[in-house]
């Protein structure tokens, strides 16, 4: 068992050469603070990344910030704040969720899980804001690929297939991410006692109007709520609140800027929401899908609706007798199960089940860059 | 530019391959050479190569049967939607056929609730935003040549276009795709849900360049048009100030839907051309635009005047009305075949670099030009970097093609010497596939070829495009255009 650190990307290809020539497979690690997901990796040995934690580059005229895997996201969160920008796919701090500490986790780390927050639905999601990498293969060797400026096809799109690939292509050594200006102000509308079904109907409505939307959620509970989010100057704010409200038809209240943001961050966290010991699902599916599919799950815990619909967080007690996947046939939805005790894991997959000719297809994209299989094996299950 | 040697054995079996082609697709092969001369070339019409033969399949399972009975015969299969690509992405080899998937032209469905469209790969850009206008939504990303370009080729290209400063480009505003490999198997990837399970392969397809499998079903965002559009025209003395007038916009927080630039030279040829109103005077002309409510339209128009006045701007004049906001755009829209007017011939590169090197690369352009003793004229997408520069050149003075080469090359490579990339949104295709190595390491390609091979391991799908071979010489590259006859003359380039 060995815990390797390195410091520099020549140590960063040493170690994989010497994990490939050993044949010894490495658990890629930023904090740690994702652990909590997938089935157990089976390496013995671990290259965790938090020694590579910088800052490289930020010029806020360019929107671009370049960083090292290692550096935390609240840091890097906190220092584009201080150019008056953000990463606009909002990425939540998971952490908490599998007991870990808020603000632990890296960019590496979110780049590879790949789970952006509320703004997905109008800003797009971590694929969308990553510019280019720079990585070390399976092979040892280092290459990059896109670029480090908004506007560029050349060469294949390899940022996509990174994100959101839990570590199991290469070890990213840097990153380039679009950093987007921050409104002057934000602020939600507040809808009180709509059920599910009523609340997609909602928010449906207002997605489909001319104000614009970045983050349109539903929270059950007593009572009810479903908030729409609206950002930019005061003046603005105050003209597209008026109109939102007004083509609503529904009594609403208006949560102002700090509390907005402090609600918008428990949403993407969801922990605050979630029983201690509840098993946790994140359900992505058509919006209008989601009150269906709520029915069908009628015997859960509890769930929060994120994305206008389009993605549903629901718990359950794991010993309760619920078939999430089931109930997702036929939808167009699929579920990862974010969080459940080990022996529900072991017989349960984590992540989506895929079609086999696209399971092999994912094979052989993963062999691609990491043919022996060296990084995060079984990570991603079966 | 040179293709891989063709395979003389499958030329000589040409007869036998249309045959069976005509037996998997009846009706839909193409093998009269004169049928096939429309196909010989793409956009990118200084280069012209006629394929065995053309199939044109109307469904899905003819494409799979097609692709699997290439990929059992060895026989390479080139894609083509509209044939519009400016880097010869569809460019047919001498010992492949063409798969032509116009007939994949209906509009499947439109779900307004999920905001998503589903349509056939060869429907037209432009026809999804008139499908859905009557209820006020659009499709997006806005390539020049929307009004002919397919979907199908966006998704090849990752398609942008002027408004992908805040709208993105074909990948953002792309959710899924149903795929044919070259062993026939279908797939889809992605769907109306935001997010697919398991790799992004989705956003691998995109802008893989037709390399990695054929699309036969795309499904894509829809959003709800702005209610509002305003545009300003902004003058400057320097080309300079204008490049760190975009700097400060952005720097400021203001993400315009369109940020355009315009150097002295374009601005001339487009008023001559048009009357757009374009001032005669300024060295820059920048184009605004805004959309949005009134408020926030106008709220941003006077923080951009400000900063442009600070910046030395010398006019400063927003749109009063849609006919003057349409106006200024048809000069911009209009710069290219106006170049085309004051110069026999020219030549249009592409390629993207941090904004922050704006002036210098400009003052570095004419630099390069004047070494062979060309001028230049500029457009650029200013907002994103992206650079359209065109080089003025004459074809029938011996030596002055090679001559606007070497100064479209030297400029891509500046491109990247500063921190840029060789392609902002026309591709690689052939035409900067031999300036690859500018850009990548022979590692960064290398796995870039075995992501290919994932999906295609006998490189039957658009060989020779987007990665150069070894010991080719570099080779030039952009869109030639004599008497200002592109291959498209009506279609707006910009």
């Amino acid at each position: 068992m060995a815990l390797l650190r390195p410091q520099t990307v020549d140590q960063v290809v040493d170690a994989v050469r010497a994990a490939g020539a050993a044949s010894r497979p490495l658990e890629i690690l930023g904090s740690g603070s994702r652990r909590g997901i997938g089935h157990p990796v089976q390496a013995e040995d671990a290259l965790c990344l938090d020694r590579m934690a910088a800052i490289i580059d930020h010029d806020a005229a360019e929107l671009v910030v370049t960083v090292q895997p290692g550096a935390r996201t609240a840091d890097v969160i906190a220092h584009l704040a201080g150019s008056g920008q953000r990463l606009a796919f909002e990425p939540p701090d998971l952490a908490p969720l599998w007991g870990g500490a808020a603000g632990a986790g890296t960019i590496g780390g979110m780049f590879a899980a790949g789970i952006a927050g509320p703004r997905r639905l109008a800003a797009g999601g971590i694929r969308d804001h990553v510019l280019g990498f720079q990585a070390v293969n399976g092979l040892g060797e280092v290459f990059v690929a896109g670029g480090k400026v908004l506007k560029n096809v050349t060469g294949y799109d390899l940022p996509k297939v990174m994100a959101g690939s839990w570590g199991t292509l290469a070890v990213l050594t840097e990153i380039s991410l679009k950093a987007l200006p921050m409104p002057e102000a934000t602020g939600s509308l507040v809808m009180t006692g709509l059920d599910p079904a009523a609340a997609v109907t909602m928010m449906t409505r207002a997605l489909q109007g001319a104000v614009p939307i970045t983050g349109a959620a539903h929270l059950p509970g007593q009572p009810a709520r479903t908030l729409l989010r609206l950002e930019g100057t005061p003046r603005v704010l105050a003209v597209q609140r008026a109109a939102l409200a007004a083509g609503l038809q529904w009594e609403s209240d208006w949560l102002d800027d700090a509390e907005s943001q402090a609600l918008w961050q428990e949403i993407g966290a969801v922990r605050p929401f979630v029983a201690d010991d509840a098993m946790v699902w994140r359900i992505v599916l058509p919006a209008t899908q989601a009150p269906a599919v709520l029915a069908r799950l009628g015997g859960a815990d509890g769930h929060l609706l994120d994305w206008g619909g389009a993605l549903i967080w629901l718990w359950h007690a794991a010993d309760a007798a619920i078939d999430v996947r089931a109930a997702l046939a036929a939808t167009g939805g699929h579920a990862t199960l974010m969080r459940a005790p080990a022996e529900v894991t072991a017989r349960v997959p984590v992540f989506p089940p895929l079609p086999p000719p696209l399971a092999a297809l994912e094979a052989r994209v993963r062999a691609s860059f990491d043919p022996a299989g060296l990084f995060n094996p079984g990570r991603l299950g079966g | 530019m040179r293709m891989p040697d063709p395979d003389q054995a499958l030329i000589a079996g040409r007869d036998a391959i249309v045959g069976a082609l005509a037996r998997l697709v009846p009706g839909g092969v193409v093998s009269d050479r004169a049928a096939l001369a429309p196909y010989s070339c793409d956009a990118l019409t200084a280069y012209r190569q006629l394929p065995l033969a053309v199939v044109l399949p109307r469904t899905t399972e003819e494409v799979s049967a097609v692709l699997g009975w290439c990929h059992g015969a060895g026989v390479k299969v080139v894609a083509r939607g509209a044939g519009t690509s400016l880097s010869g992405g569809s460019l047919p080899l001498a010992d492949g056929i063409v798969l032509g998937m116009a007939r994949f032209n209906r509009v499947l469905d439109i779900d307004y609730d999920n905001r998503c469209a589903v349509v056939q790969p060869g429907v037209t850009n432009a026809a999804i935003s008139e499908a859905v206008a009557g209820r006020g939504f659009y499709y997006a990303p806005d390539p020049s040549s929307q009004i002919a370009c397919s979907i199908g080729g966006n998704v090849a290209e990752n398609a942008g276009g002027v408004h992908c400063l805040k709208y993105g480009t074909t990948t953002n505003n792309l959710l899924g795709v149903e795929i044919v490999l070259i062993d026939g198997t279908i797939l889809r990837l992605g769907g109306a849900a935001p997010e697919a399970p398991g790799y992004d392969l989705l956003g691998l397809v995109c802008g893989s360049e037709g390399m990695l499998g054929v699309v036969t079903e795309v499904t894509v965002r829809i959003l709800p048009r702005p209610p509002h559009q305003r545009a300003m025209l902004i003058g400057f003395p320097a080309v300079e100030a204008a490049g760190e007038c975009v700097a400060s916009i952005i720097g400021c927080g203001i993400i315009p839907a369109a940020l355009e630039i315009m150097d002295r030279p374009a601005i001339h040829a487009a008023e001559a051309f048009v009357n757009a109103g374009y001032p005669l005077d300024v060295e820059a002309l920048m184009i605004a635009e805004l959309d949005g409510g009134i408020e926030e339209i106008d709220d941003a128009l006077a923080i951009i005047a400000t900063i442009a006045t600070r910046h030395g701007a010398t006019l400063c004049r927003p749109s009063e009305g849609e006919a003057e906001r349409l106006l200024f755009w048809a000069g911009r829209k209009a710069a290219f075949p106006a170049v085309g007017r004051v110069s026999p011939d020219y030549y249009c590169v592409d390629g993207t670099i941090p904004r922050r090197m704006l002036g210098p690369v400009l003052g570095r352009i004419t630099e390069i030009a004047a070494a062979e003793g060309l001028a230049v004229a500029n457009v650029f997408h200013a907002g994103d970097g992206n650079l359209h520069p065109l080089i003025l050149y004459d074809a029938s003075i011996p030596g002055d093609l090679e001559k606007a080469e070497r100064v479209g090359n030297r400029i891509l490579e500046t491109c990247v010497e500063v921190g840029g990339v060789l392609t902002g949104e026309h591709g690689v295709g052939i035409e900067k596939r031999d300036l690859m190595h500018k850009q990548f390491t022979p590692v960064d390609l290398a796995q870039q070829q075995r992501v290919k091979a994932a999906f295609d391991p006998q490189a039957l799908l658009n060989p020779g495009k987007v990665f150069p071979a070894l010991s080719r010489c570099a080779e030039g590259g952009a869109e030639h255009v004599h008497g200002g006859q592109t291959r498209f003359p009506d279609l707006p380039r910009f």
